[in-house]
Parts: C-alpha cells; structure tokens; sequence
C-alpha cells in the first residue's frame, strides 16, 4: 500500500492509502463527530453525521466511508457542515424521547453529547413519533426502540463480531426499526445474549437489565479485573456503586477479548452479592464441644444442639480448631493420610500457598485441583 | 497435558488467541463445543471463518453450533478419536502431504510412528469411527492444504481413558504438517476455568513443584528444601495423589483429612454417590469456599473466602497469560481473601505443630499482599521468573515462560525448537472406552456443560438472569430415541448407569446421534456426575465423562 497526501482542515497528512478520511483524522487526532461508527466494528454510513467538505465537490460527504486520496483538502468544522450535523441531529432528536434526566444512559449518551455540542435544545419538527413498548422478555437486556437511532452498531456487532446474525433491521424509513431473529423477542432468536450489542449501542436503546436503576456513569468506580468464568481470561471492568457491582462494561485493551464477552462474563456478576454468601467462618458444634465426630447416619444438623449442626464462629476459633485437628490426624497417621484440593478459581498466589501448605508446612504431595473434571 | 509434555517437553496451550484467530488458514477443532464453553474464543473462530475464509473442521460426535460454520463435520463415535486422527494422518502419508522437512529437522521417533499409522487404512477407520470414507478423505486433504492449521481441544478429548492417547495423536498430526512454532498453527488445549492454567503452572498438581518441577528430582526437593527451611528428607520424592485417587483411599480409610479450596468434589468429580461415601468417611473435611456448595453438608469446618471481586492477585488464562485481578468491592461479613486464610492457618500449624522448619528466604507465611506472594513465586518458578505485579501493572501483557525481568514472554511455544529438543513421535493404538453399552445399558452418555452454566453450578445458579434462561437441567436426546421412546418432547427421562439415576426433561434434537444422550452436571437434583463412571487414564487419571453406558426411559 502506498501513502497518500493530503489535507484536513489545512493540515498535511500523509496516511495509507485505502483509508477513509475518519480514520485518517483519528490517527492525527483531528475530532470528527459519528454516532454510527465504532472502533472495533466495520463503518457503515448510517448516521450522517461525520459529513464533511471536500474542496472541489459540491455535496458533503460522510467521511466514514469516503476514501483519502492524493492532494485532497477536507474540512471538518465549516458553518455549512455544523448546520448540516445540526439539521440531522434534529432529525433524529423529533423522534426521540426527552427523557435525559431518567435515562439509563444520561452521561454516557453520544446523541446527548451531540445535542449538547450542537445545541440543540428542543424538539423542532412536530409530526408523529414512534412509541415502542418496552418489553422484550429476555432476563438480561432491556430493548428501548424508542431510543434507537438505527446506527446499526448492534447489527454488525451480532453479525460481524459474534457472527450469529440474531440482530437486524425490519422495515425501511420512518417505518424501519431494531429486530430479533425473524421479527420476534431476542430470546426467541439465535441471541446468545454475549452483550456485544450493549457495549456498541450509542444511547439508552440497548441496556443490561440487571443495571436499570443502579447508578449513573459518573456515581460508579470502574475497576478493570480479569472474568471469573472459563480460561479465555477475559478483561472485564466491573462498574461499582456502594460497595455493589452494578454493570459490566467493555475493556477494549483485553488482549485476549478485545472488549468482547460472553453471557456470563458481562451478566453473570450478581452471584458475588447473593445472599447465600458465607460471611462468616463456621465449625460442626461437636468440635466447640470437644467431642467424637458423629457417624454419618446420625447427623441432624438441622436439630438444635446437635452435634453436626453449624456454629458460626470468628477466624481464630475456626482456624485453631482446623489446626489442631490437622495436627492430630498427621501426628495420628502422618502427613500422607492427608489430601489436598486446590483450585482453578482461585489467584495464582493462592494455589502457590496451597501447594506450600501441602508441601512445606503438612509434607504431602497429595496436592491435586479440578482440572481433570 | 501429560501428552504434550511427552511431545514437545511442555504441556499448555502452544499458540495465542490472537495469532490463532487472525493467522490460522484452517481450525481442526476437535472435542470442544467452543462457542459454549469458550465463547469469545467461539466468536473469534467464527470472526475467522465469515471475515477472511478460514476453513474449518469440526469433529464431534455431537452437531454443536460450530458445525453451521464448518465445511465439514466428522461425526465419528464418542471414543474414537484416536482412530478418527490416526485415519487422517495415513491418508496425508499415503499422498506424501507430510511437511518433509520439518519431520526430518524437528522430530524423532517418524518410523516406529508410521509402522502404526500404516494399519489405520481409511477402510479399517471408517468401520471404527462410522465417518465415511469420502469425508475422511476430504478433511485429509484441507488439512494438507491449509497451512497453517490450528488445532484445538478440550475436555472433549482428555476425559477419556484414552486422552492421553488423544492429545499425543493430535500432537502427532500438527508435528507430520509442520504447523508448530508458527502463528496460526499449535496445539491448543482450552483451558475450561479461569485459573486452571495457574493452578497447575503454581503447583496444584501431585507430580509437581510450581513451574512443572518435577517432585521425583532430588535436585529439585533440594531446591525447595532450602528455600523453604526444610531438610531434604522432609519434601517427600513420591508422587502424591490426584483427586480422582483420593477418594477410593478416603472410602478406605486410608486418607483420613481432605482439605478443599473453592472445589465442589460433589459436583464435579465423577460416580458422585462414591464421592458422598467418601466425604462421610473422613475424619476431617475442611472446605474453603465462597458458597454453602453441595459437598458443604460433608464439611466439618466451612472457612468463608472471597470472591474474584473481592482481592487482588493474577490469574493465568488458557495462553498462559498472566491477568491482573484487582479488588472491586468488599467481602461479605467478615470473610477474608483465600491468600490470608491459608496463610493464617499455616502460622498456627507450624506454631503449634513438630514439625522444624528453619530461617531461609521463604519458610515464613507473613504475607501482606499477593504481590509478596507473586514475588516468591517468581523466585522459585523459573517459568514465572519474569513476572511482577510491577511489570503488570505497567500494562506489560506477559506469558509464560518469561525468564527474567526483561524478558518480554512467549506468545508462541517451540518456535525453533522444541522445549525437549526434537519434537517426539509417539505410535498410539485406538482402545475403545472402557464401558460400552450393552443390552441392560445401551445408549452412550456424553457429559459436559453450556453456554449459560458453568461447572458445578455454583455462582451461574446464583446469577439471576442465568438462572432464568436456563432454570434445569435438560438432557439432550436424538429425535429417533425420543419417537422409540415415545417422547413427546415435554415428558421427563430417567437415564440410569450403574452408578446412579437422574431424572431430567429431555431436550429433543438433532445435537446428539441416536443412541447418545448428553447431560451436564450444573444441577444437583440432575447431575452427570451420579451416572458417570471413575475409569481412569493409566497416566493422566482424568476420568472418562464422555463416555458410559446408560439406559434412557420416558418417565
């Protein structure tokens, strides 16, 4: 590939040929706005809002999808272009809800943002305006068409990135909008509810129902952390708010996920705060009692005062007790009558302590983890 | 991992998800379901295949999703992977599509390899595997073909009594293209949880010391000794024992103490009305976890941990990447990072307890972070020698080996040269599973897990949304048992071994051939593991979950 020289905004650049003016002006820094494009996706030209102006041509062309070439001068900031963003912006706003200051997506919006950088205050165009019900009846992700603008980030998002093809759109104009498998709810589609969708959608048309009315962008820390679920090791940032993780957001710079994930990285988090959790250590009462382990068949744990029932105690009961019993059983029938399992969801630095428990502090090498299961 | 080990001198996952994603001309993917079980990984074969054309071959005996993306699928029988791989590389060799060269400079072991590989004639391996012979042929020559070939497994091919067999045989195929050492190319076993990699690269294994050190060298028990503040004869040079011989002994009465960190024995491991007697037996069981799990009712004592939310550390993923875990929200009540509990009960143990341990560099347990940790390790792991907290908080991405602190990882294994030297052929004979279906128990149960679950259940039955989608345990059967059978697609089965009995509904689908079931183990009212048999690999000891005799009847 060869380079081209150019000009954006009077600015020489030279950049690859084959390259649209968009990604050209990204790699110079040089801001263009887009709704319809996203980094890991491939462009569409669906927004018209990246238009921009090429000496010589009398039409403002998207510059997503229009390709550099040789000595030509682009201009990104020109009157005519702000009120043509501004126009199509207004275009889209006449048939989208107001409702910023109850949206989910308040703060982390383009369109709001846009609207903001553009000034667009209010509602110009009257005419009819769609109002979808808001009741897909998946358990992960909330479908607000009302707040769609057909980017079509989602579409190529399914197709393009998880390759199922569950996400299309039905119809054409004012009548088009966002559908699943053949025009039916997501969980009557090949959706496989990766989420891919949620992380590319622009505005609030596409939400994680486990986050609707947990916090705002800007209440949350993001803490970026590796997925507990299978090995691909995904990079997951957990959005937390009061001590609770509330939603799941996209690590771009995960080396081996790219920003993408599966069901059960970017829903599946809420176990971490489910009420079976043990937040207490806790021993049989016969060992509080000092007293001979209870055969199996008689164990009544749920009879008050038996002995197999559980006693919460706090850490230096529970660890004295299972060390001295420990102790017992090796002076008893030493160290090999001892097992160990490690695991394969726990840190690295943990099964290092496991394998030095085993190996240095008991003496055994019966140290083994699920890995085989 | 015994396979690859013998193979080329290191056992793990040759290649990157990236270089595999973006390099490969063809993906050989046998005995993964991926799209479920590694989804992102799924996604990117996918990617692959609809972006730039990749072919790609499926062999499973069930039709899971990647075969809509595949241009052929193998269905050969459950067990039969040997024959199925041994098939494949005589037709290569009969056409003389073998990467001459790279047999000739990189490997040993060719002719007594080949005197095996003769018998399997495509005739003999279309009997064994039921894939005809045209099939066999076709997927012989993409593979010569495309160059280089990914090839990648799972669970699928190790949980048979022959998977250590398997992994050789694949081994034997990428070894005969030439597809090692290079991006697109490799062994690629998938990890199927989040740090199983680590837990067997830190020493969670019965055989060895962390990094693959061998617990039989006396050299290395002299090493760990002093840096521990042990004599020698205080490091024990026998091998120990693996879960799956753990508990026959404990039934014995032979292993009196079992202590588990974040494992569910009660779920996972197989024939699980053995497991139950087994926990009864012991005299102490202690289980380290983060929820009251299946095998809690077995515990004498319960020490509350925390979850990955909940600490910071590493965990290493399936390309021995080594991943920061960072510390997001605080634990419930007063449960403590696993890190600190173990450490604190090792302080009281040897407070307390005969035996010496002297001053040396790292007998002591008085830990303030896992970064201390990570540091200790990185002095004993030659594999991790490289790896800090630093370096991966600086956004340094690293995977092992990493020798020293400037060195950058290893995204590929064996470029080169292999980690034994040469690359080592081993002949590997097809044996059929050890319980096969008979006139009392005459279907196959394969076992495994999906998209929406994960392993024993633990932390996706806890997950709301997880829960909802997929609220039982469904048990796959083929159209043609469920019409003999006389399903109606929303009756109930029971499906017995000789071992247990589950009851489930029935999932009626074109997924499994006739005569197969296929169940998972992320319900306790429904779980595999009561039907699945403890026969073992002789060297591996890992289980044979896809293959038992079982007998399915409407309820």
């Amino acid at each position: 590939m060869g380079k081209v020289n150019f000009t954006i905004d009077g600015k020489e650049i030279q950049a690859e040929k084959g390259v649209t003016i968009l990604q050209a002006a990204r790699q110079e820094n040089i801001y263009i706005p887009i709704l319809c494009d996203h980094p890991a996706l491939p462009p569409e030209g669906a927004c018209r809002i990246c238009l921009v102006e090429i000496e010589g041509q009398r039409a403002l062309h998207p510059a997503c999808t229009y390709p550099i070439s040789e000595g030509m001068a682009v201009s990104t900031n020109t009157p005519r272009i702000r009120a043509a963003r501004k126009f199509n912006l207004e275009l889209l706003i006449s048939d989208h809800p107001l409702d910023c200051m109850t949206c989910e997506a308040a703060g982390n919006c383009l369109l709001q943002d846009l609207a903001y950088e553009y000034d667009v205050t209010e509602d110009r165009y009257e005419g009819t305006k769609h109002h979808y019900s808001v009741n897909d009846p998946n358990p992960f992700i909330q479908v607000d068409r009302n707040k769609c603008i057909l980017c079509r980030r989602c579409v190529r998002a399914c197709r393009e990135v998880n390759g199922v093809e569950a996400i299309s759109v039905f119809y054409r104009g004012f009548s088009a909008y966002i559908g699943f498998g053949a025009d039916s709810s997501m969980d009557n589609s090949p959706c496989e509810f990766c989420g891919s969708c949620v992380a590319v959608c622009p505005t609030g048309a596409l939400w994680p129902k486990l986050s609707l009315g947990e916090g705002r962008p800007w209440q949350v820390d993001r803490i970026q952390t590796t997925c507990p679920y299978c090995g691909v090791g995904c990079q997951l940032i957990l959005e937390v708010k009061d001590n609770k993780i509330i939603k799941v957001d996209s690590a771009w710079d995960g080396p081996s996920n790219h920003g993408w994930t599966c069901v059960k990285g970017r829903f599946g988090y809420d176990f971490v705060h489910h009420p079976d959790r043990l937040d207490k250590p806790r021993v049989r009462k016969y060992l509080l009692d000092g007293k001979k382990k209870p055969a199996a068949e008689k164990r009544k744990p749920e009879i008050e005062g038996d002995p197999w029932q559980w006693v919460e105690v706090d850490w230096e009961t529970a660890l004295g007790i299972t060390a001295d019993k420990m102790l017992q059983i090796r002076d008893d029938h030493g160290s090999e009558s001892m097992g160990f399992l490690t695991s394969a969801k726990c840190l690295n630095e943990e099964n290092y302590l496991m394998n030095k428990l085993a190996r240095q502090v008991i003496g055994t090498n019966s140290l083994d983890h699920c890995a085989r299961l | 991992m015994v396979g690859l080990a013998t193979a080329f001198g290191s056992g793990a996952m040759t290649n990157s998800i990236d270089d595999i994603a973006d390099d490969a001309q063809a993906f050989f993917v046998i005995g993964t379901n991926t799209t479920e079980n590694h989804p992102v990984i799924g996604m990117r074969i996918r990617q692959a295949v609809r972006q730039r054309g990749a072919k790609l071959i499926v062999a499973d005996p069930r039709k899971i999703d990647l075969t809509n993306f595949a241009v052929l699928h193998l269905r050969h029988k459950p067990g039969t992977d040997i024959a199925l791989v041994n098939g494949l590389m005589h037709i290569i060799l009969a056409n003389g599509w073998e990467d001459k060269e790279f047999i000739k400079n990189r490997t040993e072991g060719f002719d007594d390899f080949k005197a095996v590989v003769d018998e399997y004639t495509p005739e003999r391996v279309s009997e064994i595997t039921g894939v005809p012979l045209e099939e066999l042929q076709q997927a012989a020559e993409i593979l010569a073909q495309n160059k280089p070939t990914a090839v990648l497994w799972a669970m699928g091919i190790t949980q048979h009594t022959t998977g250590v067999g398997n992994v050789m045989s694949l081994a034997n195929l990428q070894m005969m293209l030439g597809n090692m050492g290079v991006p697109g190319g490799g062994t690629n076993p998938l990890r199927g949880q989040n740090n199983v990699q680590g837990a067997c690269d830190l020493g969670g294994l019965p055989n060895v010391y962390p990094g693959y050190q061998k617990v039989t060298s006396p050299e290395i028990r002299s090493d760990y000794a002093r840096a521990w503040g042990l004599s020698d004869e205080q490091l024990s040079l026998e091998v120990g024992l693996t879960a799956t011989e753990m508990m026959p002994l404990a039934l014995e009465g032979k292993l009196k103490a079992i202590y588990i960190l974040g494992e569910d024995p009660l779920m996972s491991e197989p024939d699980t009305n053995h497991i139950r007697q087994a926990m009864e037996t012991c005299d102490l069981v202690v289980l380290q976890e983060i929820f009251p799990s299946e095998t809690a009712p077995y515990a004498d004592v319960l020490l509350s941990g925390a979850s990955f939310a909940e600490k910071d550390g590493t965990f290493t993923n399936t390309e021995r990447r080594v991943q920061l875990v960072h510390k997001a929200v605080e634990s419930p009540g007063i449960a403590r990072p696993d890190w600190w509990i173990v450490s604190e009960l090792a302080k009281k143990i040897l407070k307390e307890g005969k035996r010496q341990i002297g001053e040396a560099a790292y007998s002591g347990w008085d830990y303030q972070n896992a970064a201390e940790i990570l540091e200790e390790i990185a002095a004993l792991t030659p594999i991790y020698a490289g790896v800090s907290m630093q370096r991966l908080e600086n956004g340094e991405t690293l995977q092992w080996p990493v020798k020293d602190q400037d060195h950058p990882g290893t995204p590929i294994l064996h470029v080169g040269q292999f980690a034994r030297g040469l690359g080592q052929f081993t002949p590997v004979e097809h044996i059929p599973p050890v319980e096969m279906p008979d006139e009392n128990y005459p279907m196959i149960l394969s076992t495994g897990r999906v998209l929406y679950h994960w392993h024993g259940g633990q932390m996706t039955r806890r997950s709301k949304g997880l829960l909802e989608i997929y609220p039982e345990a469904l048990i796959e059967v083929s159209e043609d048992d469920a019409e003999r059978m006389g399903l109606n697609g929303s009756r109930r089965v029971r499906v017995s071994s000789r071992r247990g009995t589950i009851e489930a509904q029935a999932m009626v689908t074109d997924r499994v051939p006739p005569g197969m079931v296929y169940a998972n183990f992320h319900f306790p009212e429904a779980s595999a593991n009561e039907l699945t048999i403890a026969a073992l690999d002789p060297v591996a000891k890992i289980p044979e979950y896809k293959v038992c005799a079982v007998k399915v009847e409407a309820v």
